[in-house]
């Protein structure tokens, strides 16, 4: 029963200082439930990623959801049924979003009054820099061997390497078209990928 | 009363269930349902309840939920409201986490080679929102090199140094040291 637990430490502390959005909060899911307790590779934590973005929903809650249900059968084999992986879910699901719930709930007031004084202004000012820094290593992290070749081939870091620089070029510069802007989307760009690496090493 | 409940409930599930891509995304969906199409708070306080969702830690889309939810329903509006946002994904999720365990993708030759060609571009996409955050923060001379030691320090991986959670109140609290003696010293010369 440990693990479950650890898996409400582990979400609250996502909860309590998940700022800057779903992006910076990548960095803090990735150091304490990759890092500090292993219950993922960075290859499953990068496929979260993927998969976060296909579905819907915040990608906190999406991440929550499955690290809860393979966190049980990761550190304890006899907890490999379902129903455990389920109870992990719900757990994680939850102490990630209690926190933010009852601050919304009873700080509104609070926050209200010092949002007019600028304290508030003058804190998120801080986290901004931060933030950015946050999500840098977020994506500095995932530039691994695991993510970019995981059997130690030269044809295999060459090929990542192009598919990340053209997928960031798609979703960073807008095309014109008709005299309009568009920047592809994110689903886009992972079905592309999708299909280029299905096309390389799968055929 | 019950049926207002139902009503609020449906609303965010739907939210939940047919905006991709989280927080900002979900935001202009959330105000078109409630303000426009419903009308259950007015424009202005609609934006006067994402000001404080923004300024908490957690996840954007279930903290205006739950201040929306509570403004038309009180806790328990709050608690079905947050609840409906949650659950689509919560659910999707699920289901892919029964199916698809670590071990399918490895021991399948297709889904592995499609994987093998999404991760890069994961890491893609997350550069991207470093620059477009870094461009939104302004940064100057002064405070280039916050996000820059953030990063280094992070990536290291050395334990307890490189936890993102030090730098997150380090952050806040460098933001109001700033702020509180910009003040002080505003007095000071005021009085002068």
């Amino acid at each position: 029963m440990g693990i479950y637990l650890k898996l409400i430490w582990a979400y609250l502390r996502i909860g309590i200082f998940g700022f800057g959005g779903g992006y910076a909060m990548l960095s803090l899911v990735q150091k304490i439930i990759v890092t500090d307790n292993g219950w993922l590779t960075q290859q499953m934590f990068t496929d979260i990623v993927a998969i976060s973005q296909m579905t819907p929903g915040p990608i906190g809650i999406n991440s929550a959801t499955y690290i809860g249900y393979v966190a049980p059968m990761a550190t304890d084999p006899s907890l490999s049924s379902p129903v455990w992986g389920i109870i992990g879910s719900v757990i994680a699901t939850l102490a990630v979003t209690v926190p933010s719930f009852f601050l919304v709930l009873y700080c509104s007031h609070f926050i209200r009054r010092h949002q007019e004084s600028g304290v508030i202004k003058a804190i998120f000012a801080g986290l901004r820099p931060v933030v950015v820094g946050l999500i840098a290593s977020a994506a500095i992290l995932l530039m691994n061997r695991e993510n970019f070749n995981p059997h130690g081939e030269n044809r295999e870091l060459i090929i990542s390497t192009l598919i990340c620089v053209v997928s960031f070029c798609l979703v960073y510069f807008p095309v014109k078209v008709e005299g309009k802007q568009y920047k592809m989307h994110p689903i886009m760009v992972i079905i592309l990928a999708g299909i280029a690496g299905l096309a390389i090493y799968g055929l | 009363m019950n049926r207002d409940y139902w009503q609020l409930f449906t609303s965010f599930f739907k939210i939940g269930a047919f905006t991709f891509g989280g927080g900002w995304a979900m935001i202009s969906v959330i105000e078109k349902e409630i303000v426009d199409r419903h009308g259950w708070i007015e424009r202005e306080e609609f934006l006067d309840l994402l000001a404080i969702a923004q300024s908490m830690p957690g996840i954007l889309a279930v903290n205006i939920a739950t201040a929306i939810g509570d403004k038309i329903g009180g806790m328990k509006g709050s608690i079905v409201a947050s609840l409906g946002t949650i659950l689509p994904s919560f659910l999707i999720i699920l289901a892919i986490a029964i199916f698809l365990t670590p071990e399918t993708i490895k021991n399948n030759r297709v889904l592995s080679a499609i994987f093998m060609g999404i991760r890069p571009a994961v890491v893609a996409l997350i550069i991207a929102p470093v620059v477009t955050s870094a461009k939104a923060a302004r940064l100057t001379i002064k405070t280039v090199w916050i996000p820059l030691v953030v990063a280094l320090m992070i990536s290291l991986n050395l334990g307890v140094v490189s936890n993102p959670i030090i730098y997150i109140i380090l952050g806040g609290m460098g933001g109001y040291l700033f702020w509180a003696i910009g003040r002080r010293k505003l007095d000071k010369t005021g009085k002068a």
